[in-house]
């Protein structure tokens, strides 16, 4: 191989910034030999798939939408992530935060107080939050990865909905569709943008980017989480618990995504269905490293995969494309962002055709010895 | 005995995709490889495996498919974590959702379609050997198979000198390589094993298990396997029990709800997944345990120059 690593005296903060503009300028070639493969020309391919989706005003309204639970989440997550705290379980916790919420909007719908909508959400996001105490409580008290819990949650979560839905949630007047009963108007984000689905849950995500960067930037339990995330040694040393990281970065992660549950089946659902969300869980992951694990930029990651599943449908009607094509992309960005990454601490060198990969048995007792 | 006999068939069947793809991350995690991508390779070898299987009617092509495609994945997370150097846990999970929408691309025209495999002849013949046939008959030969192959690791990992090299590397990669010792080249064959296993894992569930192609059809298995791999405390004789235990867990759960048990099916079906949780709460608990036994170098990239 020609080429090789070689590290970087100090990690490079443009390449910081660099990484997603690589990842995503990496899976727009892929997009074009994709959609040249089908017989498109790949440029007005490109354009039609970009474009196509955000023609009018209605079309803009359902890209900020669908940008409103991805951002929501991402931000959320991020206090975890940032903490080195893995939640992956934000699939789960938003389905908790539909179950919550629809029970009570099926409860006290046809009641119509201004009060169900405020009490959703907190219900909501409250339910999102315990489902995420549980590996959270499992990781503090018994060690187990909160990885695989919070991943196995999710299934619990799912065959959880299901059951409800199939079952006593069914709507008798739904033809035996797996469906809840419309919820009742008193259960609806009311709409800002007319003509559009676009609903005041626009606004709470805009608010969680502001809290999100009031604590993880301005606040010294943000300083906190860093450390930890960057040494958990140095975390310790310092009196930082790591504990509390874990419980910190799972709760702010139930929380958002449980809220962001109630979004769906509040504002463009407006039933309950077995499912609640196409991935926006998982999603909201590719979100938060896409923005850098900053609040700001998540807002601009948020915007870029929530085009990406509206340029699903695009691809399908207009391009003969699957619609899952839009998973595929967002796999594809993550993947070329962790590998854009590497630039940040390494830089690419021609390997010098004198100097042999051989001899490493000095050269990396010395490295061993120099820590 | 004969009532027993189905229920210990099907456990054997609904545990061996499991042991594959335990089996094979364990090899890989041994090397001090952490891939959480088990889920997403098993999609890719099962929609692969799946197409090959419709295609050609060939089973041994279709599995062999299925290994190609997840050494394919395991080979792509290598480059990340392996060469770039990029945190483990962050390029498994990206395997796992790229491995999910890749699936579901190249999946998309056979959903819903099943496939017709005739009974293998091999286990034909097995069918008529006096007194385990009856068990082995109603078996495909990757059961077989996966007991061969559980043999093979176990011997490697504790009777070879490659396996001694390779359990070397994970426990201190930088020693194996003061030795001289390719621990890069050692890391991607055994991220390249483990995606083959997992590929042949997937390429069980879709060919032989169900034998129709549905999104996500693994449903968690690969992570389940991951799990697996810490409940053995990296060590394949418990691997391959526990795979079976979990095959138990989902057969039970089939024949309650065969025998009309009173029990939502949903909650039946969650109980692999709390299972494992369950699991890995009681072998994580006791820290020690798992520090004695966690391959030293688990997770952590390794750079020759320092």
């Amino acid at each position: 191989m020609p080429l090789r690593l070689e590290r970087r005296p100090q990690p490079s903060t443009a390449m910081v910034y660099a990484a997603p503009l690589i990842a995503v300028g990496a899976t727009v070639i892929v997009a074009l030999v994709i959609f040249a493969a089908a017989g498109h020309a790949p440029l007005d391919a490109l354009v039609m798939f970009v474009t196509g989706p955000v023609q009018d005003r209605y079309g803009v309204g359902e890209w900020l939408l669908k940008a409103t639970p991805l951002i929501l989440i991402a931000v959320g997550l991020t206090v975890g992530f940032r903490a080195g705290v893995w939640n992956v379980g934000a699939e789960g916790q938003l389905i908790l935060g539909v179950i919550a919420s629809g029970w009570l909007a099926l409860k006290f719908g046809p009641g119509g107080s201004p009060l169900l909508l405020p009490a959703m959400i907190v219900a909501g996001g409250l339910a999102g939050a315990a489902w995420a105490a549980i590996p959270a409580l499992l990781r503090t008290r018994f060690n187990a990865n909160e990885i695989l819990v919070s991943l196995m949650f999710n299934y619990v979560a799912q065959l959880w909905l299901s059951w409800l839905v199939f079952g006593m949630w069914r709507d008798p007047a739904g033809f035996n569709f797996p469906q809840s009963e419309p919820l009742a108007p008193a259960a609806l984000y009311p709409i800002i943008l007319e003509d559009t689905r676009l609903n005041i849950g626009l606004w709470i995500a805009l608010a969680a980017v502001l809290a999100g960067w009031v604590l993880l930037s301005r606040s010294y339990i943000g300083f906190q989480l860093k450390v930890t995330g960057l040494s958990d040694a140095a975390a310790r040393y310092a009196g930082f618990s790591t504990r509390r990281a874990v419980w910190l970065g799972m709760l702010a992660g139930g929380l958002t995504a449980g809220i962001a549950g109630v979004g769906e089946i509040a504002g463009p659902l407006g039933q309950i269905f077995p499912t609640a969300s196409p991935g926006y869980g998982y999603a909201a992951i590719i979100v938060a490293f896409l923005g850098r694990l900053h609040p700001i930029g998540i807002v601009f990651s948020g915007l870029l995969l929530s085009l990406l599943y509206l340029s699903g449908d695009t691809a399908q009607m207009s391009l003969g494309l699957p619609s899952s094509i839009t998973g595929l992309f967002q796999g594809m960005m993550l993947f070329f962002l962790l590998a854009a990454d590497v630039l940040i601490f390494y830089r690419i060198r021609r390997r010098p055709a004198a100097a042999p990969a051989a001899a490493p048995v000095a050269s990396a007792t010395i490295a061993e010895a120099a820590p | 005995m004969n009532g027993l006999l189905p229920i210990l068939i099907a456990t054997l069947v609904a545990g061996t995709p499991l042991v594959y793809a335990a089996l094979g991350e364990l090899v890989t995690e041994r090397s001090g490889v952490l891939n959480l991508g088990v889920e997403g390779m098993m999609l890719v070898g099962a929609i692969a495996a799946f197409a090959v299987a419709y295609h050609t009617g060939s089973v041994p092509l279709a599995v062999l498919a299925g290994a190609a495609a997840g050494i394919g994945m395991a080979l792509l997370f290598g480059l990340l974590a392996i060469s770039f150097k990029a945190n483990q846990v962050a390029a498994g999970l990206a395997l796992a959702i790229f491995g999910g929408g890749l699936s579901s691309y190249l999946g998309k025209s056979y959903v819903g379609m099943a496939l017709v495999i005739p009974q293998s002849q091999l286990s034909a013949a097995a069918a008529d050997i006096p007194v385990l046939g009856a068990l082995l008959g109603p078996l495909h030969p990757l059961v077989w198979l996966s007991w061969l192959v559980f043999a093979a690791i176990a011997w490697f990992l504790y009777r070879s000198r490659a396996g001694l090299v390779l359990r070397a590397v994970g426990e201190s990669p930088s020693a194996a390589h003061a030795i001289g010792y390719p621990v890069i080249r050692i890391r991607y064959a055994a991220t390249a094993f483990g995606g083959a296993m997992a590929g042949i894992a997937g390429a069980y569930v879709s060919v032989i298990y169900t034998a129709l192609w549905t999104e996500g059809l693994v449903a968690g298995r690969g992570w389940i396997a991951v799990a697996l791999v810490v409940f053995a405390t990296w060590r394949p004789e418990r691997c391959i029990l526990g795979a079976y235990l979990f095959g138990g867990v989902t057969t039970a759960q089939l024949f309650a709800q065969g025998a009309g048990v009173a029990v939502p099916s949903e909650l039946m079906s969650a109980l692999p997944y709390l299972a494992t949780v369950l699991v890995l709460v009681l072998i994580s608990r006791d820290e020690t345990l798992i520090r004695l036994n966690l391959p030293a170098s688990l997770g952590k990239p390794f750079d020759a120059e320092g």
